[in-house]
């Protein structure tokens, strides 16, 4: 036998995705693993003799870095000698100050690390990244490529990314020697959209250092670590080799962050049978042991593999909070896609996005998926609005701000202008007014104008061998008259010369002035305290280009010609024929039309004739002491001859009532208003009649649509509101009569 | 000069006094002016290293020796020739040099007044001599 459930759950994108059982020899387990060493730490005098499993003589090059540069023997003492669960409730504790766990974790070895993360639920793990996190302030990095890699396209999309408020953008190449022009392009359109925010290009070592050499770019994090000796070596690297990278890199001024992230080794077949949990650990040790202010955590390309397993998305949230804890700077994944499910996905992310992180994403998608060059595009452009939305909900910062359509447009062209005129004064291949137009506002890279990519690429070659600097580019820009822009690039090159973004999780404003964990440092110590997303911050994310003021959705009625004319007060009917159709105290009058949009005259009409055809005779009076549809239709009952009334409020809400029930009983009840035809009163009309008379009637048959909530009820909100409003505190009802244009088309 | 790190951070707003280029010229005249009449070139537009000992002070008040010591070690390696840092790292990958080859980098740091850089460099030999990630000869 099988399910036809099962079998459309199984239809469902979610299915793509495998999970799998925890396989701990394949690193196949998330934490807290069968075979994770016991965390120990044993000294003789200075020296570390044993440390998590292993005898100092078996030490690979990772124990051996994490011993030389990661351990504060001063501490280890003090802090392994505390139960895990004792350090746990630190975490979470709000009057244990960060620095006071931060000075603690200098004393434990990964495995404590791990063991006690692994302790911490869901909840306390967001509480404990909050406390944590490095910088006061969250941010969020933007990927910026395109698939034609076409200069225009990437100096709009920075300089919308920018405008926007990411503040740092990565690109990368499809053809490694374009990097120069990407980079380029990358330069002048984050500083035409927003001074200060600083770029990379993602390329192999050598031509990234050229490029930051040249002030071209201003950070990296392509270094990669790993939790076990042949992965690491397989990465064609050592610990020793990783930290002179950033060391290299940091007499370049560029700003560097390590990558690691659980599932790595797993995937390089290499993981010892060790948890993904307790090898990150022991990559992070590394990365803090090398110097490096940051760290790209989050398992990052792994996700997926990780996402295969019980408790990995909890184990990525885990990883985010060890580096945090270890006082580094955490750009926190959210970059390669990590389910087909949307449900899924968003779930997933709500770890680093409700806390907040140094940065919420590693790379966020400012452009179309199918340009994402990187395998990235977890978030995208088509999703901004769901983003800065869920912002909203929450009221919490992720880093991105709304931002006008003639505003991005605008930011848009003058990038690719700019970057039009640089290519021209450097010699570059002209970028031409249709790919300026393009650039502006198409939508991805199929609608760019084709280049010649053979001219680009010797163009690119040619600009690293004239050795053009980010000053060139300052130069370039003021000569076509982008002085503000000109100015931008200028002082990028200044913060080279006073380095201070390579403190710990450096962003630079929009007056240049830098923002790291020194001078900016994450003061969270509970409620009331902490970054709070609240002033004018507040007001700009939650003004979101297409929200409206709530009465904007009513449309306001003239106070001309009423629909029903009121004649005295109602009585009580004596003829069994009779329906009263009884409506609510705005009808036809501060209000004229139902939220499905019909004239509240044609409705009346509707209802009349229906009642006629059912062979009863129809009644019309307004209810004024109440708005609740259940009141009007029992006072209308009341008011029947027959004892039956069709009570209809103004947004178009019906019932069909009868004397003898409670008030908030009914015979038939009509919610679903959006859905209604003029028809559907007829129906109702009828049924009414029926039950006058004492016919048998099977009930008017009704639609089901559960997002007419979702999409109207702000509306019926503001039309009820109306109808309050027009009651009349203990008024009797009145008679009504539809004028003769309405009446005469009876 | 008297330089807090506790205070004096960020350098660029703080204590633009102290920061200068390569050749000596202060921040404050890093302009669009002086760079239209050619008085600052694009390859000047650089930390120096007393600049980055700086940073690197900085970093130790603020509790990150780790940091402070890369720092440090890139304040050696700023006036290093961009060859010779390629070279360097490529030696410290693994199976690429010998410990002689590895201990003859570290003397060429030394000599360039990369003391701690070069101590790193022999750390690193020791190390790899031990787990089989020298070449062979």
């Amino acid at each position: 036998m099988r399910s036809k459930r099962f079998a459309a759950r199984a239809r469902r994108e979610l299915a793509l995705e495998p999970l799998v059982s925890p396989l701990p020899e394949l690193g196949l387990v998330a934490a807290n693993g069968p075979n994770d060493p016991e965390p120990e730490l044993a000294l003789d005098g200075e020296r570390v003799v044993r440390m998590d499993g292993r005898d100092a003589e078996e030490f690979d090059v990772i124990d051996r870095f994490v011993v030389a540069h990661g351990l504060d023997l001063g501490i280890a003492e003090e802090a392994m000698a505390l139960e895990d669960v004792e350090i746990a409730r630190r975490l979470v504790d709000i009057d244990v100050p960060r620095a006071e766990l931060v000075r603690l974790s200098r004393g434990l070895t990964p495995a404590k690390l791990a063991r006690v993360v692994g302790l911490l639920e869901p909840v306390e793990l967001m509480l404990a990244l909050a406390k944590l996190r490095a910088r006061r302030a969250p941010a969020n990095q933007a990927h910026v490529t395109n698939l034609a890699e076409s200069p225009a396209l990437l100096a709009a999309d920075a300089a919308e990314a920018a405008r926007r408020g990411f503040a740092e953008m990565e690109t990368t190449v499809g053809v490694a020697r374009y990097a120069p022009l990407n980079a380029l392009a990358l330069l002048i359109g984050s500083q035409a959209g927003r001074p200060g925010v600083m770029t990379q290009c993602a390329v192999e070592e050598k031509r990234n250092l050229e490029l930051a050499i040249r002030g071209l770019v201003t950070y990296a994090e392509t270094l990669s670590v790993y939790g076990t000796e042949p992965v690491f070596v397989d990465g064609d690297d050592t610990p020793w080799s990783k930290a002179f990278l950033g060391a290299a890199y940091a007499s370049r001024g560029v700003k560097v962050r390590f990558t690691s992230g659980t599932g790595s080794e797993a995937l390089m077949g290499h993981a010892q049978g060790y948890s993904m949990l307790y090898l990150e650990a022991r990559c992070l040790a590394v990365v803090r042991a090398a110097g490096s202010q940051g760290v790209q955590n989050g398992s990052i390309s792994v996700v997926a593999l990780v996402l295969s397993l019980p408790g990995g998305v909890r184990a990525i949230l885990g990883e985010n909070v060890l580096a945090a804890w270890l006082d580094l700077e955490v750009a926190s994944g959210n970059d390669a896609i990590a389910s087909h499910s949307e449900i899924r996905k968003t779930a997933k992310l709500m770890g680093q996005f409700l806390p907040g992180t140094d940065f919420v994403t590693s790379g966020y998608s400012v452009m179309p998926r199918r340009d994402n060059t990187f395998g990235g595009g977890n978030y995208d452009a088509d999703d901004l609005d769901e983003w800065l939305t869920i912002q909203r909900d929450w009221q919490v910062d992720a880093g991105i701000e709304p931002v006008a359509e003639d505003e991005i447009l605008r930011v848009r062209e003058r990038a690719a202008r700019a970057a039009q005129a640089v290519f021209a004064e450097l010699g570059l291949p002209p970028i031409s007014d249709e790919e300026v137009a393009a650039a502006t506002t198409g939508y991805d890279s199929n609608d760019m104008p084709p280049r010649d990519r053979a001219a680009d690429v010797e163009a690119a070659d040619e600009l690293l061998a004239r050795g053009v600097s980010g000053l060139d580019v300052a130069l370039a820009l003021d000569r076509r008259g982008f002085a503000d822009v000109a100015a931008a690039v200028l002082g990028m090159q200044r913060q080279r010369v006073a380095a201070d973004y390579l403190q710990t999780a450096a962003v630079i404003d929009e007056h240049g002035l830098v923002r790291s964990a020194v001078n900016d440092p994450n003061d969270y110590a509970g409620p009331g305290t902490g970054y709070r997303l609240d002033g004018a911050r507040w007001e700009l994310l939650q003004s979101l280009p297409q929200v409206v003021a709530p009465d904007a959705l009513v449309d306001e009625e003239d106070a001309a010609e009423p629909l029903v004319r009121e004649r005295g007060e109602a009585g009580v009917g004596d003829d069994p024929s009779e329906v009263v159709v009884a409506v609510g105290p705005a009808f036809g009058k501060t209000l004229r039309r139902t939220i499905a949009g019909l004239d509240h005259g044609e409705v009346l009409h509707a209802v009349c004739e229906g009642i006629r055809e059912g062979g009863a005779v129809p009644r019309l009076v307004r209810i004024r002491r109440v708005a609740d549809v259940a009141f009007i239709g029992h006072d209308g009952a009341r008011l029947s001859g027959s004892g039956v009334a069709v009570g209809v409020q103004s947004k178009g809400t019906a019932v069909i009532h009868r004397a003898d029930l409670e008030p908030l009983d009914n015979l038939e009840l009509f919610g679903m208003a959006p859905l209604y035809t003029l028809e559907s009163y007829r129906a109702m009309g009828r049924n009414a009649a029926g039950y006058a008379l004492g016919r048998r009637v099977g009930p008017v048959p009704t639609e089901l649509d559960n997002f007419a909530r979702a999409k109207l009820i702000v509306r019926t909100t503001l039309l009820h509101a109306r109808e309050t409003k027009a009651v009349v505190a203990e008024a009797p009802p009145v008679e009504l009569e539809l004028p003769a244009s309405v009446a005469s088309a009876q | 000069m008297s330089f807090d790190p506790n205070r004096d951070y960020p350098l660029g707003a703080q204590r633009p006094e102290l920061v200068t280029t390569p050749s000596g010229v202060p921040l404050s005249e890093l302009t669009l002016a002086a760079a239209r009449e050619g008085r600052i070139d694009g390859a000047e537009m650089r930390a120096t290293p007393r600049t980055l000992r700086l940073q690197a002070e900085v970093a130790r008040a603020a509790g990150r020796p780790q940091l402070a010591e890369n720092l440090e070690r890139a304040a050696e390696l700023a006036s290093v020739p961009d060859d010779l840092l390629l070279e360097v790292y490529t030696a410290l990958r693994p199976g690429r040099a010998t410990v002689v080859e590895l201990e003859r980098w570290a003397t060429r740091l030394e000599e360039l007044g990369a003391t701690a850089t070069a101590a790193f460099v022999r750390e690193a030999a020791a190390a790899y001599e031990e787990r089989g990630l020298v070449r062979a000869q």
